[in-house]
């Protein structure tokens, strides 16, 4: 059970539905976001960008830009220091210095159109854009590749010359542009196989999708004469954003001030730098601050959508429905540099169930398309459509109920993963179960119509996290936390101080301080702010109560077991109690310059035990069969939160991440010429759900209780975009009888394989 | 080429600047009069963030020039609160937690404003219809369609 | 003597061992070993490890006990921790 009680009370905030404390700026256009801020005297900065998908850079020469009047600073790769290669934690991804300087500005190449070869300073956005455009680069245009298939051939266009594979015994000669192969073993998959009565194979294919989330990246930056500098940007990470800036600029970190605008949207895409390193670099040149804002092209064609992939499964079960052996084979494209989510793609593939032979084999392969940045869940939807569908095929072939046959097969508390360690109490027969259960699992279907079911999990991350509470002289608490709030945090953090304080939940006023403010913390991501800023929090309030304890027992002469604080106060016990009244956090508020000083604490962790969140969605869908539309007429979404600090934003995301599933599973996909130029880099074109795509989406919050976090919290902002692409896929099937091995499942596509079986007509 | 001068009035307020052919009205409310509350998230009129009212009609400000707006009535989400008093959508998109991001809560606010005032009693197709132009990446659009329908009904009860 | 697997990628550093039977008490001790046994791993085991003992998961966690009997999984690291190496 969901630990529900603090200090031995009922919890009187957390799990309620509160109206989170930022919520009135962001209702009425008061909120400030990347592009919203504005300095005296800033300069417009713009991006030239790559018009080829691979070229040799072979010279730039800005000196009609520089003549311009009204331009103030260019810069191109020569003001930029190469780093050496160093391996750093990028989200959940990781990422290499020397290929992180080279993306922000390229170097010897352009490896995708839209990477970026210079920039610009000017007094306004037009006079940039003319600058831009008296840039002369000279390009030496290279073969392109795209695909991560075809860029692992031989004869491939390399990339790289310096990329040699890891992984492979004997290490090769040869560069390639696969940047690692990563496998993961147990028991042994001949042996398992031959206990199949049942083996499907079967291989898929996905496109890159990009997060779309709906504001751009933004930043300002301001460089002072000594080296000091300030950024303000739309991050996930402000002191991820500090780091890298730090390391690119050749500054102290110390030197260095993000601070964290409100973000519209991230979904892991902004756990990276793009403008950052670039208006910093301007701003030291020009001596003034300059502000940077992406277009929606820039976006498509310059950030990092997820990988397109290719991925192959093989599945055997026994005629009852015993999975005795699966492998996979994942080929992840990275992008330009190394770096696709194909490890935790490996990992995830067959984690649900338990299987006692497994192998999986995974590619990272670099090709001419923008360096992938995480998308929730990097590389689990992927691995995890292949093997769903699989699943359900086998259900299919051995005419068992698709739950059923996931639960027969279920992972549970002791169940060893395939990618190593056993699993804690989870809460994957749960959300099976909680399904089954459903109303929607019972509704008829008519011609046409089709259901899919299919399960998804993401580990979930902990990571460091520093977190300040402070009480103010007329009682309130100032919070200060150092993840920026992508989607309801401050409400669920403020209710957890509210709680362990005793305190009203509108005396305590949440914020997400500058990097100068606190401690270290890693980024928002992982599924990670709540689970370890809740854990801060309790670690902060459990200073502020010994405090007050000690100041109590000063105060009345008492030894340390004669108080204790519950409900909201300092408390006499015993024989005490008749000679001193208790106080409140607002009583020691009043004295506090009298008794010691400020109240405060500050939680400083490396949040560890997260614990992963299972997910099983459930989805009916219709075909029109003259022209290949899905339309999503009901969707179901069980998954387990642990403990759900505020309910309404954990329903929130799961209807987020599921929304974001359908986009993926139906319509979203990177069109690319055989150019090598992107297609569709608008809104009209990347086709995402609108309101009137989806209908309401139902959510049945399980809470299975994480025993290695104070109330039981898991992380749950990442699983529910894992099953929702194997889901559809499962629907489609049942509607039509064809399983669609390719995503997305776009009209064009559903009415091109219905043609083929003579099904076109309604 | 000269800047056009032009004289409009901003949710009640008679305002007048300067501004180049090409700037749209989405850049003069958040460039030249700082009112930053719709947000740029395309330029092509294809995910509703700019959303304001020109004139009683819903359109999308950065397919909108400045310079057309000269003598017009232009009511943006600046303008929805009355002083302290959240507007009933305003109050409802908090209780349902209709918003995660917020980014495209300013548009989606004005569009579902303009609903409202055209149909007191929406289904939820008509709902769905009626926002299709105002992008959402992070609600999946449950709650927000939730909270329109929840104040339809309060505001028809009065 | 606690149980240690290595998995993935990082039985290449090890000839293709990828079991061991090592007395530690915490997970610095079991990399300082590692590193003693084969140097090359020891690179590899400052950034991108995740440790799982008695089946949680940990990341940079340095000074996390190792029990005696516990079993103990060298996992690649899905990230989280600090970039100031």
């Amino acid at each position: 059970m969901a630990e529900t009680t603090t200090n031995g009370h009922a919890q009187s905030v957390v799990g309620t539905r509160t109206v989170r404390p930022d919520g009135v700026d962001k209702v009425t256009g008061r909120a400030r976001f990347g592009a919203d801020f504005n300095l005296p005297g800033q300069l417009i900065g713009r991006v030239l960008r790559s018009p080829h998908p691979h070229a040799r850079i072979v010279s730039i020469d800005t000196s009609k830009a520089e003549a311009l009047p009204g331009v103030k600073a260019v810069i191109t790769r020569a003001d930029f220091a190469d780093q050496p290669s160093e391996f750093i934690p990028a989200g959940e991804m990781m990422m290499n210095y020397k290929d992180v300087v080279r993306n922000v500005m390229a170097r010897e190449k352009a490896l995708y159109e839209g990477h970026a070869v210079a920039a610009v300073a000017a007094t306004s956005a037009a006079v940039a854009r003319r600058a831009c455009k008296l840039i002369d680069v000279q390009y030496e245009v290279l073969p392109h590749v795209i695909d991560a298939v075809e860029a692992m051939q031989p004869g491939a266009p390399l990339l790289h010359d310096d990329l040699f594979t890891v992984g492979v015994e004997p290490r090769p000669d040869k560069p390639s542009n696969v940047a690692k192969k990563i496998e993961i073993k147990q028991g042994d998959i001949e042996a398992g196989f031959q206990k199949a009565d049942l083996v499907i194979e079967r291989e898929f294919k996905t496109a890159p999708v990009h997060q779309g989330y709906i504001e751009p990246h933004a930043a300002l930056a301001t460089v002072s004469e000594d080296g000091t500098a300030e950024v303000w940007c739309s991050t996930q990470g402000h002191f991820i954003v500090r780091a890298h800036c730090a390391r690119l600029l050749g500054l102290d970190i110390g030197k260095v001030r993000v601070t964290a605008s409100e973000i519209g949207g991230g979904f892991g895409g902004k756990t990276v730098v793009y403008l950052e390193p670039l208006a910093l670099a301007l701003s030291k040149k020009a001596k003034r601050p300059v502000k940077m804002v992406m277009s929606r092209e820039e976006v498509f064609k310059a950030s990092g959508p997820t990988s397109g992939a290719t991925v192959r499964v093989k599945m055997g079960a026994t005629k009852d429905g015993k999975f005795v052996a699966a492998t996979a084979e994942l080929k992840y494209q990275a992008g330009a540099f190394q770096g696709s989510p194909v490890q935790p793609g490996v990992m995830c593939a067959f984690a649900p169930y338990d299987i006692e032979h497994v192998y999986v084999v995974g590619y990272d392969v670099v090709s001419n398309r923008p360096k992938v940045a995480a998308y929730r869940a990097p590389g689990a939807p992927i691995s995890e459509y292949a093997v769903e569908s699989v699943v359900d095929e086998i259900a299919k072939k051995l005419d068992i109920d698709p739950i059923d046959l996931r639960m027969q097969n279920a992972a549970r508390e002791g169940t060893k993963a395939a990618y190593g360690p056993k699993f804690g109490p989870i809460g994957l027969e749960e959300t099976l179960n909680a399904v089954k259960k459903t109303e929607h699992w019972n509704a008829p279907l008519r011609k046409w119509q089709g259901r899919g079911v299919a399960s998804g999990f993401w580990f979930n991350i902990g990571g460091e996290t520093c977190v300040s509470l402070t009480v103010n002289e007329d009682g309130t608490v100032s919070l200060v936390a150092g993840t920026p709030d992508i989607g309801g945090l401050r409400a669920s953090l403020a209710a957890v101080a509210a709680d362990e304080l005793g305190v009203p939940f509108d005396k305590v006023r949440p914020i997400i301080g500058d990097t100068g403010s606190l401690g270290f913390n890693f980024l928002t991501g992982g599924s990670r702010s709540a689970f370890s800023g809740s854990m801060a929090i309790v670690e902060a309030a459990k200073q502020i109560k010994a405090d007050l304890c000690a100041r109590a027992c000063k105060m009345w002469e008492a030894k340390p077991e004669q108080v204790e604080f519950s409900d909201g106060a300092v408390r006499p016990l015993g024989a005490l109690a008749e000679k001193a009244k208790p106080m409140t956090i607002a009583d020691f508020a009043r004295v506090a310059g009298k008794t010691g000083g400020p109240i405060g604490g500050v939680g400083r962790i490396n949040a560890q035990g997260a614990g992963p969140s299972f997910g099983t969605h459930l989805v009916d869908l219709e075909v029109d069969p003259e022209t290949g539309r899905a339309t999503i007429l009901r969707y179901t979404v069980a998954q387990d939160a642990g403990r759900a600090l505020h309910p309404a934003y954990v329903e929130g995301q799961y209807q987020g991440g599921a929304v974001q599933g359908i986009g993926w599973a139906l319509n979203e996909e990177y069109i690319y010429g055989a150019d090598g130029k992107l297609q569709n880099a608008g809104f009209l074109d990347y086709r995402m759900p609108v309101a009137s795509d989806v209908p309401m989406i139902d959510t049945v919050l399980v809470e299975v209780a994480n025993p290695k976090h104070p109330y039981g919290v898991r992380g749950v902002g990442e699983t529910p975009i894992v099953p929702p692409l194997g889901a559809i896929a499962n629907a489609m099937e049942n509607a039509t009888g064809i399983r669609f091995t390719e995503l997305p499942m776009s009209p064009p596509k559903v009415l091109k394989a219905l043609k083929e079986k003579g099904l076109n007509k309604a | 080429m000269a800047k056009h001068h032009i004289q409009a009035q901003v949710n009640g307020d008679e305002v007048e600047f300067l501004c180049e052919t090409e700037e749209t009205l989405l850049d003069v409310l958040r460039d030249t009069l700082n009112m930053t509350g719709s947000k740029e998230g395309c330029s092509s009129g294809d995910c509703g963030a700019c959303s304001v009212m020109l004139d009683g009609r819903l359109v999308c400000s950065c397919l909108v020039l400045g310079c057309e707006v000269g003598g017009r009535r232009i009511e943006t989400i600046e303008g929805m609160a009355q002083g302290e008093k959240l507007h009933p959508l305003q109050q409802r998109f908090l209780e349902h937690a209709a918003l995660q991001c917020g980014i495209c809560t300013p548009g989606v606010l004005v569009a579902s404003k303009a609903l409202l005032e055209r149909n007191s009693n929406p289904t939820e197709t008509e709902v769905r219809y009626w926002l299709a132009g105002n992008l959402c990446r992070c609600t999946g659009y449950d709650k927000i369609v939730t909270a329109v329908m929840d104040t339809a009904a309060a505001m028809r009860k009065g | 003597m606690a149980r240690v697997v290595l998995v993935g990628n990082l039985a290449q550093l090890t000839g293709g061992v990828t079991e061991f039977e090592l007395s530690v008490t915490s997970v610095k001790q079991l990399f300082e070993q590692l590193t003693e046994l084969y140097p090359a791993i020891g690179r590899h085991l400052d950034d991108g490890i995740a440790v799982a003992i008695d089946g949680q998961i940990y990341q940079d966690s340095l000074l996390e006990p190792i029990r005696p009997d516990s079993e103990v999984f060298l996992l690649p690291q899905i990230a989280g921790g600090s970039t100031s190496r």
